[in-house]
């Protein structure tokens, strides 16, 4: 029989090793289901975590892995903040629309003036849609005592038909034949979020992604709110004591991570992405929770994280290009990683005892 | 290999490739495809897949083909058309509208590889568009359901307002009010071009609006099912020819048929012919082909609308004088046709539709 007794603490090992066991789990797991889709399964695992990297035109990938890590570092970083304080921003999806919809309206607004201003203040108009996005169940929660889950979950399909409605009606290119979708930003220069050094892939977003890392690491480690934001998620009666005040925490994390999201949202927009479009989010704002918890909530475990699951989706294109596997197989394939890092989870607050109970 | 003997095989490569030795024997060129949704749809990518496999084998080991499915309109596609193209392939085909600046951004980025967009207007030296007049095969299917309908209602499920579909909601009444002047046409928006869901609810509230005959401008067999619940609604098979739902709802079809226009493709570029151009073929060159009229359809009309689609492949143009504009004003007079700049663009509806056209 396998009996489980709690830790009295998480263990340190565990809490490290579990994302790596979970991605060797996913790779087995993934070699499997590729094996009985009649794929090679080595040679399918091996073209989704090495092409990308090191393969033929890997220069051109890395870029590409940038692209897709950058929004997602940004999103997860601020989210883990709230998360080690217990405070659950799911909406992160939602916060990241209405940032693209501020930034990009702003631009669209003022469409066709040049200006070196005009960027600054799309990055500024981003950041204050998502703020203002995540102060809603922020305030709901403060006043009202509402769950901040559900409300900000619930925010997200809010924004979802904002987002469609201003794609099919306010925004909507007008020389676009009747086809949805805003004019595109990366063809208006003082709005276009452009790689900042040519082929790397790495657009403003990028470096704010990495500025976010080192801000958030600085703050969790050496600010005062960092210690309070600890506090109240490991012991929240001490917290009590220690005299931090739970709205104000409520308020700061919701406030931070829909910041963050917002401007990530507005990155994409005015660069990769270019355009309003219906399905202009593409979950970056829910795989953002997958790489938080991947990176143990901590900055630099986030940054690798991200790196990671930028890897299974370019990686994951390439080898349904070059092994012919359904795209829907790439998509199951990330599922497992967190289904594993959840399963593995346990090791870190339980200890697996072998045998039966002894008297 | 250090990198002196790297540099020697390289150094022999090149000069093996300028004098037009054959290194390895006659390596086959690749051609790439992107589909917007899965190869399974039934329909639009379906279409796409079937005539890349014909078309392949038509060349017999000359190409070798890849695609990607799936591909969502946006920064993705970009990337899967950069990835096409980086993994050597010298053709590549964007098989849905809204890839459009994707195409055309890549096409900038690659000078050397040729690309062609389905239903598109922009192009570059090596770029090419190539579309198909479904809104002949409308023509056939309004004169069915005109002759059909005991409701006097047709239903239409649009995919995006643009041309195309104006196109063949229009061609579709036109035929219809031809044969039977009572008729109306309803036209739901469903915003997507392959979504079941979003397709089965739109055929239900067309049919419970009274509509008797559905025809669709999205790729699921999912109207068809909602059809034959009902049981009293006919349907028409959309770009595939759908006869799993034959006799009954789906009594006729508008068949796309690529492959001799990939065939022909391939082989231009296999001899170095392939030059960017527009083509727009119909039922006289059977790109748009019309699936079997079933046992359904009483047998003067199934002649009456063979009779049309002889006509068609004729010359006679679905759209011939008089007609009117929605707004009352003429558009065509006696006997006249429109140009297909006029066409291509297709922005009103015709005098008798009562929808209002999203713009």
């Amino acid at each position: 029989m396998i009996r489980l007794i709690r830790r009295p603490t998480p263990s340190k090992f565990w809490s490290w090793t579990t994302p790596i066991l979970a991605v060797v789990a996913t790779m087995i797991a993934g070699g499997l289901l590729f094996a009985l889709l009649g794929k090679p399964p080595v040679e399918a695992i091996r073209t989704i975590f090495w092409e990308p990297l090191f393969g033929d035109n890997a220069d051109y990938f890395r870029g590409q892995l940038l692209v897709k890590a950058g929004p997602l570092i940004l999103i997860a970083s601020g989210l883990a903040v709230g998360f080690r304080a217990g405070i659950w921003n799911i909406g992160a999806e939602g916060q990241y629309i209405m940032g693209a919809i501020c930034g990009a309206g702003l631009a669209l607004a003022v469409y066709p003036a040049e200006s070196p201003w005009l960027f600054p203040a799309m990055v500024i108009a981003g950041a204050i849609g998502g703020f203002l996005w995540g102060m809603i169940p922020a305030l709901l929660k403060v006043w009202f005592g509402t769950n901040e889950i559900l409300v900000s979950l619930m925010l997200v399909y809010v924004a979802q038909n904002l987002l469609a409605y201003m794609a099919f009606g306010p925004m909507k290119n007008p020389q676009g034949m009747g086809f949805p979708g805003s004019r595109n930003l990366q063809q208006y220069p003082s709005a276009f979020n452009e790689e900042l050094i040519p082929g790397t892939g790495a657009h403003w977003g990028v470096l704010a992604a990495l500025v976010a890392v080192i801000a958030i690491y600085v703050l969790m480690q050496r600010h005062i709110m960092g210690f309070r934001i600890r506090v109240a998620g490991e012991a929240p009666r001490a917290a009590r004591f220690a005299g931090v005040v739970p709205a104000r925490l409520v308020v700061f994390c919701l406030g931070l991570s829909g910041a963050l999201a917002g401007l990530a949202g507005m990155f994409e927009v005015s660069g990769p992405s270019g355009q309003i479009t219906d399905g202009f989010n593409a979950g970056y704002g829910f795989t953002a929770i997958i790489v938080a918890f991947l990176g143990r909530l901590h900055p630099v475990g986030i940054l690798l994280a991200g790196l990671l699951m930028a890897l299974t989706y370019i990686g994951g294109d390439m080898a349904q290009m070059m092994l012919n596997l359904p795209s829907a197989a790439i998509q199951v394939f990330q599922g497992m990683l967190l289904f594993f890092l959840l399963g593995f989870d346990l090791l870190t607050n339980y200890r697996v005892r072998l045998g039966g109970a002894r008297a | 290999m250090n990198r002196r003997s790297f540099l020697t095989t390289t150094a022999a490569t090149a000069v093996a490739a300028t004098a037009g030795l054959p290194l390895r024997a006659a390596e086959p060129m690749k051609v790439g495809f992107i589909y917007v949704g899965p190869v399974g749809d039934m329909g639009w990518s379906f279409q796409h897949d079937q005539a890349r496999q014909a078309a392949e084998k038509a060349l017999g080991g000359k190409v070798k083909t890849t695609y990607m499915e799936s591909v969502p309109e946006g920064p993705d596609a970009e990337r899967a058309l950069t990835q096409l193209a980086l993994q050597g392939n010298q053709l590549i085909f964007a098989t849905s509208f809204g890839y459009m600046d994707a195409v055309v951004n890549v096409a900038k980025k690659f000078p050397k590889v040729k690309f062609e967009h389905a239903t598109g207007y922009k192009r570059a030296d090596n770029l090419g568009t190539y579309d198909a007049r479904f809104y002949e095969g409308r023509a056939i299917q309004g004169y069915l359901a005109g002759k059909m309908t005991k409701s006097n209602k047709i239903g239409y499920i649009g995919s995006f307002p643009i041309p195309e579909c104006v196109q063949g909601i229009n061609s579709a009444f036109v035929a219809a009010r031809k044969v039977n002047p009572d008729v109306e046409i309803k036209v739901v928006w469903a915003y997507t071009w392959f979504d079941p869901a979003k397709e089965a609810d739109a055929a239900a509230a067309l049919i419970a609006e009274g509509c008797d005959v559905i025809m669709q401008h999205t790729d699921s067999t999912a109207p068809q099912a909602k059809a034959q619940e009902a049981g009293n609604v006919y349907t028409f098979g959309q770009a595939s020819d759908m006869s799993a739902f034959a006799p009954k709802p789906r009594i006729g079809s508008t068949i796309d048929n690529w492959t001799p226009y990939y065939t022909k493709r391939f082989t231009d570029a296999v001899e170095g012919k392939w030059a960017s151009d527009a083509t727009w073929g119909g039922i006289a060159s059977g790109m748009v082909e019309i699936g079997e009229i079933t046992s359904a359809v009483p047998d003067d009309v199934k002649a009456g609308a063979l009779e049309l689609k002889d006509k068609i492949a004729k010359g006679y143009h679905p759209f011939t004088g008089p007609l009117n504009k929605q707004d009352g004003s003429v558009w065509l007079k006696d006997g006249e046709t429109p140009d297909d700049g006029v066409i291509a663009g297709m922005n009103f509806y015709v005098e008798g539709i009562k929808a209002e056209l999203p713009k």
